[in-house]
C-alpha cells in the first residue's frame, strides 16, 4: 500500500475517499483498479456532446468558493453533483450558465469555450427558483421557449407537452405565485425543458417534491439522458443520486474530491461485513487484525475490514461463537462515502 | 432550433412588458382617473368663463351713467356691478388687483376706458351705445338737427386701453399648459417608476437568472424600456384624444389647431422624457433586490423633477418672461415637463425648443450608457443593496 495522494484524472483526489474513519489508510487509485488518466476528449467523436468544467476558480473577497473545480458530463449521462452546504455546487452551476464570471478556468461545450449561443441550449433550474410570480404558468413557459429561440407555435406545443407530462396541466392558467411550492417546482422544471435543451443543469431539482413528483422528475431526467442529453444535477438526497446517476462528483470546499461511477466509488470504499451470530458476546472480534466493529445490535454486528484481510477468517471467528445466521459482504453506500469525505473536511 | 436575433429578443421582451402593463388593473384605473380629472378641469374652466359678473368702476362725470349701463348690459344678458372710484390712480390699482374689470373715466361723450388685459365685449357694446347717445344729445343741443349729427355719432366710440395687453385666448393657453404639463409629468414618472419596479420584480423573483442565462442584460433592459414606454404612450394618446374631444364638445376650446399641435408634440415630449428617466430608474432599481428597498434608491431620481416641475410651471404661468423658468426648461431633467407648457403659452422661441431637444438627446445617450452599465453590473447581484460605486466599477457577469 502506497501512502500518497494520487489525482483522479481531472477530478481532484480520489485517494482521500479511501481514508477510513479511524485509520489514515490512503490508497492510490492504482490499487483499486481504475483508469487514472481519462483520455482527453477533444477530437474524439464524443467531443460533440461533452460539457467540460476545466479548473474553474472563484473567490468572493476572502472566501474561496471554488478552486480548480474540474469535471465533465458526457452525452447521455446523469451526473450527480454532491457536497455539503457551501461546498460550491451552486457557484459552479452559475458559472456554467454565465450568470457568474469565473476568476479563472474555462467551461467548454463540444470542445469549444461556452458562449451565449451554446448557453441557450442549456436547460437551467436555478437553486433559487425564478419565475414571474404574476404570470400564468403556460404563458411563462411559452415566453421562455420563445426567448430560447422556439417559434411561437413550437413553444406553445412544447409548453403544453411538459405541463401535461409533469402533471400540472390543470394549473396552466394559474399565476405561478398561486401554485403550491411543489407545483411551482414542476413548472420550474418545465421551464428548464421547454426549449428542448441539449444540456440540463439542475440545482437541487428534487428539493421540496413529494414522492410521486420525485418519481416523475427521475423518470424525466432518465429519459432526457437516454436521449443523449448530458444531465448534471445537485442534490442532498444521496440515496436518490445513488439510484439515478451513472456518475457522481463529490465536492468539498470548492474542489472535486471524488468523481467516478457510483459502483466504482463504492467498490473502492472499505469492505463491510454484516454478521448475525446470536451467541457471539461483545468484543468477539477483538483478536482479529484489520477488523473494526462499526455497530452491534441484537447479535448482529457490522464490521469494516481493511483491504487484504481475509473475510473467511472473520467467518471462522464468528462460527467459533456458535451458529451464524447471516454473513454478507457489503460496500458502503454513497451516503457513507460522503460522510467520510465530510469528516475529512472537519479534520483538515 | 434557430438562434433568435437581437431584434426578435428585444421584441419578445417588449411584447411581454406591454401586454403585462396594458392588462393590469392599475393601467385602466389611472387612464380613467386622468380623463375624469381633465373633464372636471375643462368643465370648471368653461363654467367660470361664462358666469362671472363684470365689475365696472366709474369716476368723475361718468358716474352718471351707472344705472343706464346696468340696464343696457342686462338687456344684453350680462351682469354688471358698478361702483364709483375716486380718481384714475385708485381705479387702476383696483384693476390690477382684480377688484375691478373695467374703469370708466372722464367726460360722458368721450370717456377714457381702462382694463387690465381684455375688455368684455358685452360691456364694450353697451358703453358704445351709451356714449353715442351722449354724443348725439350734445350735438343736437348745439346745432339742432343737421346731417353732422350722424357723423358725430360715428366718430365717437369706446377704445379701451389695456394696462397689460393680452391675447384673448391666454386663458385657454394657460389651461393647456397646465394640462399638458401635468399629464406629461404624471406619465413620465409613473411609467419610469414602473420600469424600476419591473427590474426589482425580476430580481426579487430571481427570474432574472434564467433570463440572463439566455439573453444579454442590455437586451432585457432595452426590451423592458420599450415595452413599458409604449404602454405609457398608449395611455397618453388615449388621454389626449379623449381630452381634446371633451374640450371641443364643451366649447371650452376655441383653438383647435393650436391645441392639436401642442398635444401631439406632447407625445414626442413624453417619449423623450420617458427614455431619459427609464434607464436611470432601471439602474436605480437594479441596485436593490426587494420592492421595499426600491423607494430609497429611486427617490433621488424622482424627486428632482418634481421640484423643477412645480417651481418652473408656476413661474412661467405667473411671469412668462422669468429667466429662471427659461433656464429650468432647458435642463434635460425638466425639459419634457416644462418646455411643452412654455410652447403652449407661446413664450418659447424656436431656438430654445431646438436646443432643449438637442440637450435631451445628448442626456438620453449619456444616461442610457451609464444606466445600462450600472444595470448590467448590478442586476445579477441579489441580496444586499449594491453600492453605486461597485456597480459602476466592477464588470461582474460577462
Ligand atoms: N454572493 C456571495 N457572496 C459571498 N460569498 C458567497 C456568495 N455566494 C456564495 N458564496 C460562498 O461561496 C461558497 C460556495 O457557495 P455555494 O452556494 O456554491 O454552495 P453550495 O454547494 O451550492 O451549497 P448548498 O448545498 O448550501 O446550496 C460558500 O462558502 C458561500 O458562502
Ligand atoms: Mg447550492
Amino acid at each position: 500500500m502506497v501512502g500518497e495522494l494520487a489525482p483522479c484524472g481531472r477530478c481532484g483526489y480520489l485517494g482521500l475517499l479511501m481514508t477510513n474513519l479511524g485509520h489514515a489508510v490512503i490508497m492510490t487509485t492504482a490499487d483499486i483498479g481504475m483508469d487514472v488518466v481519462e483520455p482527453r476528449r477533444e477530437g474524439s467523436p464524443l467531443a460533440e456532446e461533452v460539457l467540460e468544467i476545466d479548473r474553474v476558480s472563484k473567490r468572493y473577497g476572502d472566501v474561496v468558493a471554488l478552486s480548480d473545480m474540474a469535471f465533465d458530463v458526457r452525452a447521455g449521462e446523469l451526473f450527480g453533483f454532491v457536497g455539503s452546504n457551501g461546498a460550491g455546487k451552486t457557484t459552479t452551476m452559475r458559472i456554467v450558465l454565465g450568470v457568474l464570471a469565473a476568476d479563472s478556468g474555462e467551461v467548454r461545450w463540444s470542445g469549444r469555450p461556452i458562449n451565449l449561443r451554446s448557453r441557450r441550449q442549456i436547460g437551467y433550474m436555478p437553486e433559487e427558483r425564478g419565475l414571474y410570480p404574476k404570470m400564468k404558468a403556460f404563458d411563462q413557459l411559452v415566453y421562455l421557449g420563445e426567448l430560447h429561440g422556439l417559434s411561437t407555435a413550437d413553444a406553445r406545443r412544447s409548453a403544453s407537452y411538459w405541463l401535461e407530462r409533469l402533471g400540472v396541466a390543470a394549473r396552466r392558467d394559474e399565476e405561478v405565485q398561486k401554485l403550491s411550492l411543489g407545483n411551482q417546482q414542476r413548472v420550474q422544471l418545465a421551464a428548464a425543458l421547454v426549449h428542448q435543451p441539449r444540456v440540463l443543469v439542475l440545482d437541487e431539482p428534487f428539493s421540496g417534491l413529494d414522492p410521486v413528483a420525485v418519481d416523475v422528475m427521475s423518470e424525466v431526467l432518465r429519459e432526457r439522458a437516454a436521449a443523449g442529453v448530458p444531465v448534471v444535477f445537485s442534490s442532498h438526497q444521496l440515496d436518490l443520486v445513488e439510484r439515478l446517476c451513472s456518475r457522481v462528483g463529490i465536492v468539498r470546499s470548492g474542489r472535486m474530491v471524488a468523481c467516478d461511477e457510483v459502483d466504482r466509488l463504492r467498490a473502492a470504499g472499505p469492505v463491510r461485513l454484516a454478521v448475525n451470530a446470536p451467541q457471539a458476546g461483545p468484543g468477539w472480534t477483538a483478536g482479529l487484525l484489520g477488523v473494526r466493529e462499526l455497530d452491534a445490535t441484537d447479535g448482529r454486528t457490522v464490521l469494516e475490514i481493511d483491504d487484504g484481510v481475509d473475510d473467511q477468517m472473520v467467518l471462522a471467528a464468528a462460527l467459533a461463537t456458535g451458529p451464524v445466521r447471516e454473513f454478507t459482504r457489503q460496500r458502503p453506500s454513497l451516503a457513507e462515502l460522503f460522510r467520510n469525505v465530510v469528516s475529512e473536511e472537519k479534520k483538515s | 432550433m434557430t438562434m433568435p436575433g437581437t431584434a426578435r429578443t428585444i421584441q419578445l421582451v417588449a411584447r411581454r412588458e406591454l401586454a403585462t402593463r396594458v392588462r393590469s388593473k392599475s393601467f385602466l384605473i389611472s387612464t380613467v382617473l386622468i380623463v375624469v380629472l381633465i373633464a372636471v378641469y375643462v368643465l370648471l374652466f368653461s363654467i367660470m368663463g361664462r358666469s362671472s359678473s363684470v365689475k365696472v368702476g366709474l369716476s368723475g362725470q361718468s358716474t352718471g351713467i351707472a344705472t343706464q349701463l346696468r340696464t343696457a348690459t342686462s338687456a344684453l344678458g350680462k351682469q354688471v356691478e358698478t361702483s364709483s372710484v375716486g380718481d384714475q390712480t385708485e381705479g387702476e390699482q383696483q384693476l390690477l388687483s382684480g377688484k375691478l374689470d373695467v374703469l370708466v373715466l372722464g367726460a360722458l361723450d368721450a370717456p377714457t376706458v381702462v382694463v387690465k388685459s381684455t375688455m368684455d365685449p358685452t360691456v364694450l357694446a353697451a358703453l358704445n351705445s351709451l356714449v353715442r347717445q351722449q354724443a348725439i344729445q350734445g350735438v343736437l343741443a348745439q346745432n339742432g338737427l343737421k346731417p353732422t349729427v350722424l357723423d358725430a355719432a360715428e366718430n365717437v366710440s369706446v377704445r379701451p386701453k389695456a394696462l397689460q395687453p393680452e391675447d384673448p385666448e391666454q386663458g385657454q393657453r394657460t389651461a393647456l399648459a397646465y394640462i399638458v404639463g401635468f399629464v406629461l409629468f404624471f406619465s413620465i414618472q409613473t411609467f419610469g417608476v414602473s420600469v424600476a419596479q419591473g427590474v426589482v420584480e425580476e430580481k426579487s423573483s430571481r427570474v432574472v437568472e434564467i433570463l440572463l442565462a439566455t439573453i444579454r442584460p442590455w437586451q432585457l433592459l432595452v426590451g423592458k424600456v420599450i415595452g413599458i414606454g409604449v404602454a405609457g404612450l398608449l395611455q397618453v394618446v388615449v388621454i389626449a384624444v379623449v381630452g381634446l374631444g371633451l374640450a371641443r364638445s364643451s366649447g371650452a376650446l376655441t383653438l383647435p389647431d393650436f391645441a392639436v399641435g401642442s398635444i401631439f408634440s406632447a407625445l414626442g415630449w413624453y417619449l423623450l422624457g420617458f427614455f431619459l428617466f427609464a434607464t436611470l430608474l432601471a439602474a436605480a432599481g437594479s441596485l436593490v433586490s426587494r420592492q421595499e428597498e426600491l423607494q430609497s434608491v429611486i427617490t433621488p431620481v424622482t424627486l428632482l423633477p418634481v421640484l423643477g416641475f412645480v417651481i418652473g410651471l408656476n413661474l412661467m404661468v405667473s411671469e412668462p418672461n422669468n429667466v429662471t423658468s427659461t433656464v429650468l426648461s432647458l435642463i434635460p431633467l425638466f425639459t419634457p415637463t416644462l418646455m411643452p407648457g412654455r410652447i403652449a403659452l407661446g413664450i418659447a422661441p424656436t431656438w430654445q425648443v431646438v436646443l432643449g431637444v438637442l440637450l435631451m438627446l445628448a442626456a438620453i445617450a449619456l444616461f442610457s450608457w451609464l444606466g445600462g452599465r450600472i444595470y448590467a453590473n448590478a442586476v445579477l447581484r441579489t441580496g444586499a443593496r449594491v453600492r453605486l460605486r461597485d456597480a459602476l466599477r466592477c464588470a461582474e457577469g460577462r
